[in-house]
């Protein structure tokens, strides 16, 4: 190598994507994909503690049988805003705009996504959405449930419905334009070498999500249209007194928003299926299987919707095949836990922070999975719909699987995120708090919904008994909101404290893990060329005496 | 070492419009033209909701939306059909000119196509104004009384239902309208690019994924005549 024409001044650190550029318009009016990560990362996080402190409100309420913390119209605000913000401004964007738009082009090899602008105006339609969302809780709130049904919706609210749905279709465009730079930038953006067998599962899960997120969101974009012409000007559409079908709401609603579920999870199961390998410095067991079934999921997903409508009137008949499609979804998802079961086996396992996510992730999905189970039949379904058992259900999916997996992600690669370690002591003690409190949350919810108590009741008074489990699950909701509060903490002290972070602190297997911590702008000092299979963990730990064979 | 980075910046000079993420211009020009079309994949999933809700209340109120689809002049929607179908191969010129540097005609073409887009609309417009006056706009004002169904003798239209097909139809044309007036916008910046001199027959990208999305509208409105205009015709 000649020397470059202009010698470098002495720098005292190497130049990266955080310490290129200072100053609030070089973030934003960013084009960089690691920084957008970082601004939703900020965003999102900030919607994650509204929608806590809501949460929060209503384990209060439900401390004791009496409706006397809020009143009952307040109760409906409360649980309906704490849906609304969880699912469409943290869920929804957590895994896939943090840690996909950070980790995506740098996993295939990539300088950047394949619209960088686009990335950026999908965060801040984001943001307006977001402001939206601000202002309509500020200004009174929406009372619909996050599920907005009709005829409620539509003729009798008087809460800021347009409002909230205008912000909801504004995030679903953020989602859409996510979900298309990733399709494309996997097609089109992966470096030599790079094949789709060779890609980490990781880039499978969001390739899966992304179609879900393609075909799924506008369905619910344009519900929310004719949900909103309806309330304005009384077309009939949905309104059965003039001819038309609530049922039909339904259908387009839950066509988005079952597979709206697998957005959530499925990123969070590309995120294991990263940890899991490392931790046990093994090959990931079925590359194929694990790969196919993320795309199994996406499609299937699409099929299943109707079983959160088996008691709304719905012909039976349907209901029968919604029912076995609902079943047959299981199957993919049963792979994939097994899979990650088989790659433990015989795996030098090492129990840190991550991989303890990891596990919880592991048993809380399948808790979450098997009572879905439970609820994808018929007769069960009749016995706890809108009950407890609901909401505890699909809390394991979405706190037990899609948080876990989040948190898990966010601690695994926060070294080549920031370039610096968090402590390793706090995080697997907050990891503890999180698993515990999450279960002492949600588990009693289970009993109380299979005994009887309805989800969205503000007082049970009528029903004393349900007393002892509620305080449970409040006593549980405190300890999690502590678990929550801890990672923020030390992960903001470890940006200015924290020791700083090798390339490949893991000795983990991956294209991101070849490059610096934090990486530099474009990524990669050269472009890279893949010649070795993924998670080649026994090339990886092979004893370096392996290497010195003379040539001979 | 120094090579390359002359060779780069050669490559650079060839090809000013090539991002910098991108390795070369042809990885570009496919990444723009996928991400177009799975954009419209998109699309066609934001009309199916609509398309869905036609198909459920056509099935229930047949002879109803029967009677109003005949209540809307199929001449007119026949004319636009033509409009459309002639600014479509105007967009297909257009394409073929800025991939064979044919400034004047890639302007000619350009400019043709959004003419078409404002007959359109001009005709569109009209339709509207003419439901606006026989009071077909659904709403309090309402009104579809003593309107037989077609080869049903006896038989009256239900207002109620026949304003079901209104509502759809508004919605529906009305969102179509609304990517039109996009689609003008996305052709009077390629005007203004095609003015300047931008496309050359190495980057004609833009022309390309703008020319895509204005065929989907079209096909779109290809699959809204005959549900809207066409579905109880008879000689």
């Amino acid at each position: 190598m000649s020397m470059p024409n202009v010698v470098p001044q002495q720098r005292f650190e190497r130049e990266n994507y955080l310490n290129q550029e200072y100053g609030i318009w070089s973030w934003l009016l960013t084009t960089d994909h690691k920084r957008i990560a970082l601004l939703y990362l900020v965003s999102i996080t900030f919607f994650f503690f509204i929608g806590g402190f809501f949460a929060l409100l209503i384990r209060l309420e439900l401390l004791t049988p009496a409706g006397d913390l809020v009143q009952a119209d307040t109760y409906n605000k409360l649980f309906t805003m704490h849906g609304m913000v969880m699912i469409f401004f943290f869920l929804i964007p957590s895994i896939p705009a943090v840690l996909g738009n950070f980790l995506v082009p740098m996993m295939i090899g990539a300088k950047d996504l394949a619209f960088p602008r686009i990335n950026l105006l999908s965060w801040y339609l984001y943001i307006i959405g977001g402001t939206i969302m601000l202002h309509c809780m500020m200004t009174g709130g929406v009372d619909t449930g996050w599920t907005f049904y009709v005829p409620f919706s539509s003729n009798y609210t008087n809460t800021k419905f347009v409002e909230a749905g205008i912000a909801i279709f504004i995030a679903g465009f953020s989602s859409i334009l996510t979900g298309l730079n990733f399709v494309v930038t996997i097609h089109r953006m992966r470096a030599p070498g790079m094949t789709w067998s060779r890609l980490p599962l990781f880039i499978w899960a969001h390739y899966a999500t992304s179609i879900i997120q393609l075909l799924g969101t506008p369905v619910i974009a344009i519900t929310i249209v004719l949900v909103a012409c309806e309330r304005a000007l009384h077309l009939g559409i949905f309104d059965p007194r003039l001819g038309g079908d609530p049922l039909l709401f339904q259908h387009l609603f839950w066509f988005y928003s079952h597979p709206a579920v697998y957005i959530m999870i499925l990123p969070s199961m590309g995120v294991v299926t990263e940890i899991i390998p490392c931790f046990s410095r093994k090959r990931i067991f079925g590359y194929s299987f694990v790969a196919l079934s993320s795309i199994a999921i996406a499609v299937f997903g699409f099929l299943v919707w109707a079983h959160h409508m088996f008691v709304a009137g719905m012909s039976v008949y349907a209901g029968l095949v919604f029912s076995f499609l609902s079943y047959a979804v299981a199957v993919p998802s049963a792979i994939k836990v097994f899979n990650w079961t088989a790659t433990l086996y015989k795996g030098s396992i090492r129990y840190d922070a991550p991989m303890l996510y990891a596990f919880g992730f592991l048993g809380l999905f399948t808790i979450g999975g098997l009572t879905g189970l439970f609820l994808a039949a018929l007769g069960i379904n009749v016995h706890v719909t809108d009950t407890y058992f609901v909401v505890a259900h699909f809390h394991y999916i979405m706190v037990g699987g899609a948080v876990m997996g989040y948190l898990g992600g966010i601690h695994f690669w926060w070294p080549k995120i920031s370039g610096k370690l968090y402590p390793e002591g706090w995080a697997r003690l907050a990891a503890l708090i999180v698993f515990l409190g999450f279960n002492l949350t949600f588990f009693p919810q289970f009993i109380l919904g299979y005994m009887g108590m309805p989800r969205r009741y503000w007082d049970y008074s009528h029903m004393p008994e349900f007393q002892v489990l509620n305080v449970l699950s409040t006593a549980g909701a405190t300890i999690l909101g502590v678990g929550y509060l801890l990672p923020m903490v030390y992960l903001l002290w470890s940006m200015r404290y924290g020791k700083p972070a090798s390339d490949n602190p893991w000795n983990a297997a991956g294209l991101e893990w070849k490059t610096a911590s934090p990486p530099p702008t474009l990524n990669f000092e050269e472009q890279p060329v893949v010649t070795w299979e993924a998670y080649n963990y026994a090339e990886l730990d092979a004893p370096p005496r392996m290497q010195e064979v003379p040539v001979g | 070492m120094a090579e390359t980075v002359m060779g780069l910046h050669q490559e650079e000079l060839q090809h000013p419009e090539l991002l910098h993420h991108f390795a070369e211009p042809e990885q570009q020009r496919n990444a723009a033209s996928l991400g177009m079309w799975v954009f419209l994949g998109t699309e066609i999933m934001f009309f199916g909701g609509m398309f869905c809700a036609y198909l459920l209340y056509r099935h229930w109120y047949f002879g109803d939306f029967g009677a109003a689809s005949n209540s809307i002049d199929a001449t007119l929607g026949a004319v636009n059909t033509a409009v459309l179908i002639c600014s479509s191969l105007t967009v297909v010129l257009a394409v073929w000119s800025a991939q064979t540097a044919r400034r004047a005609l890639l302007l000619a073409m350009l400019s043709a196509t959004m003419l078409f887009g404002l007959a359109f609309l001009g005709i569109k417009g009209y339709e509207y104004y003419q439901k606006f006056e026989e009071h077909h706009v659904p709403g309090p004002s309402f009104s579809f009384e003593n309107v037989r169904i077609p080869r049903h003798p006896g038989e009256y239209a239900n207002p109620r239902h026949a304003q079901i097909y209104f509502s759809l139809y508004f919605l529906m044309t009305g969102i179509h309208a609304l990517h039109m007036v996009v689609g003008l916008g996305i052709f009077s910046w390629l005007l203004l690019m095609a003015w300047k001199g931008r496309f050359t027959p190495t980057y004609h990208t833009p022309v390309e994924i703008g020319g895509l999305y204005w065929h989907f509208v079209d096909i779109i409105w290809i699959f809204l005549f005959p549900l809207l205009y066409l579905i109880d015709r008879h000689p």
